[in-house]
């Protein structure tokens, strides 16, 4: 693997991730990661989806008339949903039914379209697919790491196995009703970007306004 | 009477599509910097909501489910696995009509709303509303108090947000969640509160 086609898959992870950094692909996802196995289900479904999407579409680059390219992108992704979506059904029917509407919305997602735009209308197939898979990896990332938290710290569990006893089963744990809950989700989020952006202090954004003379930083 | 007001109480409180589906948190989060915008795209929203749900109402049940086609004489025809791919060509194709009569008729409108009609045919809200009127099986009357109610609720938390985030402009905060950081927490605690409306009963 040369040193560019492995930074297209590698960047997405953390340098340039999807969710935390663009902003893109929250929509459909958080709401299926209140247990570990549906969200993993959730992220392989989305990383097919990304993969082959954006490789197809690249692939008929060259064909697809500028005006109408969207409607196009829109249609061969919708097919790749549906194509996941009926395999889904066919063998983790149960599973399929706790993801409900949310692979559907796959469709929507920010991030498949926003690559297809940005990516793969510019790049050869190989290429291409590397950025897809990258950036469902990315994607990934972020949902496993919010699952693995609310399914631990809200059921005391981990894919359905006991990790940490509750109380109610009379272990020490008391079970911490909010991770199940919406909320949640965004302030995990929020506390992630907190972190990356600790460590990468490079992704900090900007203030609109400056309210001290001096920022604290430079303070310090 | 009754069940529809409830059905709208639930659609835009309770079950708030932005708030507790994290459906169209791309834009809700782009676009919630400043209020009077967030105002335009949620009007848009409602009408869109009010408009498509409907519409998919009836090509879902008209065209798409298990014997739908009854009425052309095709009772053994089950379409229902192009659904997907008929929503998102449907809204794609109303927001384009919409587009063009709202320039035609309502100019005003329209340059009020701008870039943001085109921009809602990628909105999860929409294609999420649609969806789950299929999934909950939902009739003709209750899908447009559902859409009318998902997408005054979506507006809300949006101009809500909205502005929060404009009060935000003069608050300190810690340089690793300037900006979408801070965001994400406060739509956490907005989202606390709008679960304190679960379980009211009309």
């Amino acid at each position: 693997m040369t040193d560019g086609s492995r930074k297209v898959l590698i960047d997405p992870l953390v340098d340039n991730n999807p969710v935390t950094l663009q902003v893109l692909g929250i929509c459909s996802a958080l709401a299926v990661t209140t247990s570990l196995l549906p969200a993993l289900l959730m992220c392989i479904a989305m990383i097919s989806v990304t993969t082959l999407a954006t490789g197809t579409i690249s692939s008929i680059r060259h064909f697809i008339p500028n005006n109408i390219r969207i409607i196009v992108q829109m249609t061969i992704i919708a097919s790749f949903v549906i194509l996941v979506d009926q395999i889904l059904r066919a063998y983790a029917f149960e599973t399929s039914k706790q993801l409900s509407v949310f692979v559907g919305l796959i469709i929507t997602n920010c991030i498949v379209l926003g690559r297809a735009e940005a990516f793969a209308m510019k790049n050869k197939p190989g290429v291409s697919m590397l950025d897809g898979l990258g950036n469902g990896l990315g994607y990934s990332l972020i949902l496993i790491t919010v699952a693995t938290f609310r399914e631990l710290f809200g059921a005391g569990s981990l894919l359905g196995y006991k990790i940490l006893p509750l109380v109610t089963d009379g272990g020490w744990y008391p079970a911490n009703g909010l991770m199940l809950l919406p909320p949640s989700a965004f302030f995990i989020i929020g506390l992630l970007i907190w972190a990356i952006r600790s460590w990468k202090p490079k992704q900090v954004e900007q203030s609109e306004f400056q309210i001290h003379e001096v920022h604290r930083t430079e303070v310090l | 009477m009754e069940a529809y007001v409830n059905l709208f109480i639930k659609a835009a409180f309770v079950e708030n599509l932005a708030l507790s589906f994290f459906l169209g948190m791309c834009t809700f989060l782009a676009i919630s910097k400043r209020v009077e915008t967030a105002i335009g795209l949620g009007v848009a929203v409602v009408v869109v909501q009010v408009i498509t749900v409907p519409v998919n109402y009836l090509i879902f049940n008209f065209m798409l489910a298990d014997g739908a086609l009854a009425w052309a004489g095709l009772e053994d025809i089950d379409l229902s696995f192009l659904g997907l791919v008929s929503y998102i060509g449907v809204i794609a194709a109303l927001v384009q009509i919409l587009e063009m009569t709202l320039d035609r008729y309502f100019p005003k409108l329209y340059n009020a709303l701008g870039i943001f009609l085109p921009l809602i045919t990628v909105n999860c809200a929409i294609l999420g509303g649609t969806l789950f009127m299929v999934e909950r099986q939902y009739d003709f009357g209750e899908s447009v108090v559902f859409g009318l109610g998902s997408g005054v609720g979506w507006a809300i938390a949006l101009i809500g947000l909205a502005g929060i985030r404009e009060k935000l402009k003069y608050s300190d905060v810690p340089d690793g969640l300037q900006g979408l950081g801070i965001t994400f927490i406060i739509v956490g605690l907005m989202s606390l509160g709008f679960m304190g409306f679960s379980g009211i009963q009309l």
